[in-house]
């Protein structure tokens, strides 16, 4: 399904030969068609449910929603969200990428170099790790899209190779980020509110990239046809390179948010795990793993329900062991009901 | 009977009355000769027709004219002057566009975007989709092509709609030459009937000069107001249609195909 046909709203008919019914209801139904009729209705009907349960039901409904636990939430969500953006946009083009879990991982450290071993002012030394980001998508690209290497391999590589780097420079331990970045790290990632503030913003701007300029339709259009695309004249090439540095800076801000909130910068964050979940929450949320089609506010939902699930299981008191084995089932459970209900959406009265 | 030398029945028409003139064009790849020396005329508003059977060098003749790769030697004329494309998007610009047969469509996305596909109407940072909508309605039904919807995925249109809106599309930039390959491909009689109309369309309104690539001329002949047969990357053939026939075109290619086959035969 296009998600330019369901933005572009009612255009099909109302199904004809309904029940007879009055506007009140009449309003009701509409209203529900045009919410199934979005691609993400599924995935936040599994999200409401986990909130009901968790909320309502389970032996954690007591702290579900106080506002630490809300809090707590949206910090797990933050990173897996941010970071699934731009596995989006890779997967709709038909690429993905590993490595954005190890960019995460050496930014921050990269900060605690430049300011801390060369003296370096925070803010340039914020924007340098950012530029670093930049430049690993851009060797992504080169490698992927230039010499032709599946990107599943190129940026395996990539990823270890910076996961060896962050080791070898850091020795493997673990340093707070220093006190003169303090100031900015606040509202990086310090502040209550900040990852949440910076996932949501991040959201609308790329959620409307992706649906209302040339870049995000030429990204649909490249994973649906690329032959297609490039015989149009649209440039493979540049989208792929662009999606890949999307992609790694946002890895690479995550890092320094999740490091400013936990003051710490550590070298066992980040990694596979980082990006296996935002993989996962974007695949959740709707978006096609062989490219053509996702969306951005599928993969926020995907991540949502990914956080609710690890701060509920946490919070029911489940050991760290068996948690694994639970959410393992909980995300193939949800998956499942995501494509349960897409399927009655396809096959129902609805287009 | 033997082919037809190029210089055949048809009156090569003089240079500046061409739309489309390709000279002594060669194309190699590795040990495999495609185009050898290859001469074409298209003039103005006309409609030729290009046929030839499968591996005779159409798709790479097609894909020299329209600018997806240069040809080894030769020289492409297009108005009188020489040009080399350097991409499908220079070539456009210069005024040829092309159909292809897989048609480019990307099913994913709405019949209007599609249409617009790298030539979007932008407000920028933002697409125009309105206007976008309400131009791709306008040129359709222009056209004469009925479409219920501009908004559906291209996914769920039948044979005939997409290749219309396909060539539409190409319309839309008002080129000068218009490639068309394998327009009629798979489709049924109802659906070619829709296309042939679109072409015949385009003709009479005399803006645009067409080179219809097919291997099935049966198909195409009635539209084509000049036969080029392409065989071993040549031309060796090209006649006027009402100076030629189907029967004409099957004997040649009949007289061709028993040949290839007593070559088999005497090598084997």
């Amino acid at each position: 399904m296009s998600e330019t046909a369901q933005r572009t709203g009612p255009a099909a008919a109302e199904p004809a030969g309904g029940p007879p019914s009055s506007p009140g209801w009449g309003l009701v139904q509409r209203a529900g068609t045009v919410f199934i009729r979005q691609r993400e209705a599924t995935v936040f009907v599994v999200a409401v449910l986990l909130v009901i349960y968790f909320g309502f039901i389970s032996s954690a409904s007591s702290t579900f929603f106080t506002k630490l636990d809300i809090i707590n939430i949206t910090q797990i969500m933050a990173p897996i969200a941010i970071i699934a953006i731009g596995e989006v946009f890779l997967l709709i083009c038909g690429e993905i990428d590993l490595s954005p879990g190890f960019v995460y991982l050496f930014a921050p450290f990269l900060m605690h170099y430049l300011i801390d071993f060369y003296g370096w002012p925070p803010l340039l030394a914020i924007l340098a790790a950012l530029l670093f980001g930049l430049v690993v998508g851009l060797v992504n690209g080169f490698f992927t899209v230039t010499v032709g290497v599946p990107s599943f391999i190129t940026t395996f590589a990539t990823g270890f190779f910076l996961y060896g780097l962050t080791l070898w420079t850091s020795h493997a331990e673990p340093v707070p980020p220093s006190p003169s970045v303090e100031g900015i790290g606040h509202w990086i990632g310090t502040y209550a509110w900040a990852m949440l503030t910076w996932t949501v913003v991040l959201v609308a701007i790329f959620h409307v990239v992706l649906n209302w300029t040339r870049w995000g339709l030429h990204t649909i259009a490249v994973g649906g046809n690329q032959l297609g695309a490039s015989e149009a004249g649209v440039n493979v090439a540049r989208l792929k390179y662009g999606n890949f540095m999307i992609t790694a800076v946002l890895g690479a801000f995550v890092g320094l948010q999740v490091a400013f909130q936990v003051n710490t910068i550590d070298p066992s964050a980040g990694g596979f795990n980082a990006m296996f979940y935002s993989v996962t929450a974007a695949v959740i949320g709707g978006t096609a793993m062989l490219g053509g089609s996702g969306t951005i506010l599928g993969a926020f939902l995907g991540s949502l329900v990914l956080a609710l699930l690890l701060d509920g299981f946490n919070l029911i008191g489940i050991s760290a062991n068996v948690v694994n084995m639970i959410f393992g089932i909980a995300v193939l459970a949800a998956m499942v009901a995501n494509v349960q209900l897409a399927r009655l959406r396809g096959a129902g009265r609805v287009s | 009977m033997t082919a037809q030398p190029p210089e055949g029945a048809a009156p090569p028409a003089s240079a500046d009355q061409d739309a489309l003139r390709v000279e002594h064009i060669s194309k190699r790849f590795g040990a495999v000769t495609a185009l050898v020396d290859l001469n074409l005329h298209l003039g103005k508003g006309e409609v030729l027709g290009l046929l030839g059977d499968n591996g005779a060098g159409k798709s790479t003749l097609l894909k020299i004219l329209c600018g997806f790769q240069p040809p080894d030697s030769g020289k492409i004329i297009l108005n009188g002057e020489e040009v080399s494309f350097k991409s499908v998007q220079h070539a456009r610009e210069l005024g040829v566009d092309v159909v292809y047969q897989d048609l480019a469509l990307i099913d994913q996305l709405s019949v209007y975007h599609n249409m617009f596909l790298n030539r979007e109407a932008v407000r920028w940072p933002l697409l125009s989709n309105r206007t976008m909508r309400r131009e791709a309605r306008q040129r359709l039904d222009d056209m004469g092509i009925g479409l219920k919807s501009v908004d559906a995925p291209v996914a769920r249109l039948s044979g005939g709609q997409r290749q219309a809106i396909a060539v539409a599309r190409s319309v839309y930039s008002n080129p000068k030459v218009l490639l068309l390959d394998e327009p009629l491909a798979a489709m049924g009689a109802k659906e070619a009937a829709l296309i042939l109309e679109l072409i015949r369309d385009l003709k009479r309104k005399g803006e645009v000069s067409i080179i219809i690539v097919a291997h099935n001329y049966g198909q195409v002949m009635e539209i084509c107001d000049r036969i080029n047969l392409l065989q071993h990357g040549e031309i060796t053939f090209d006649k006027l249609s009402k100076d030629t026939s189907v029967q004409e075109l099957n004997d040649i290619v009949i007289e061709e195909y028993r040949r290839a086959l007593q070559e088999r035969q005497r090598s084997a």
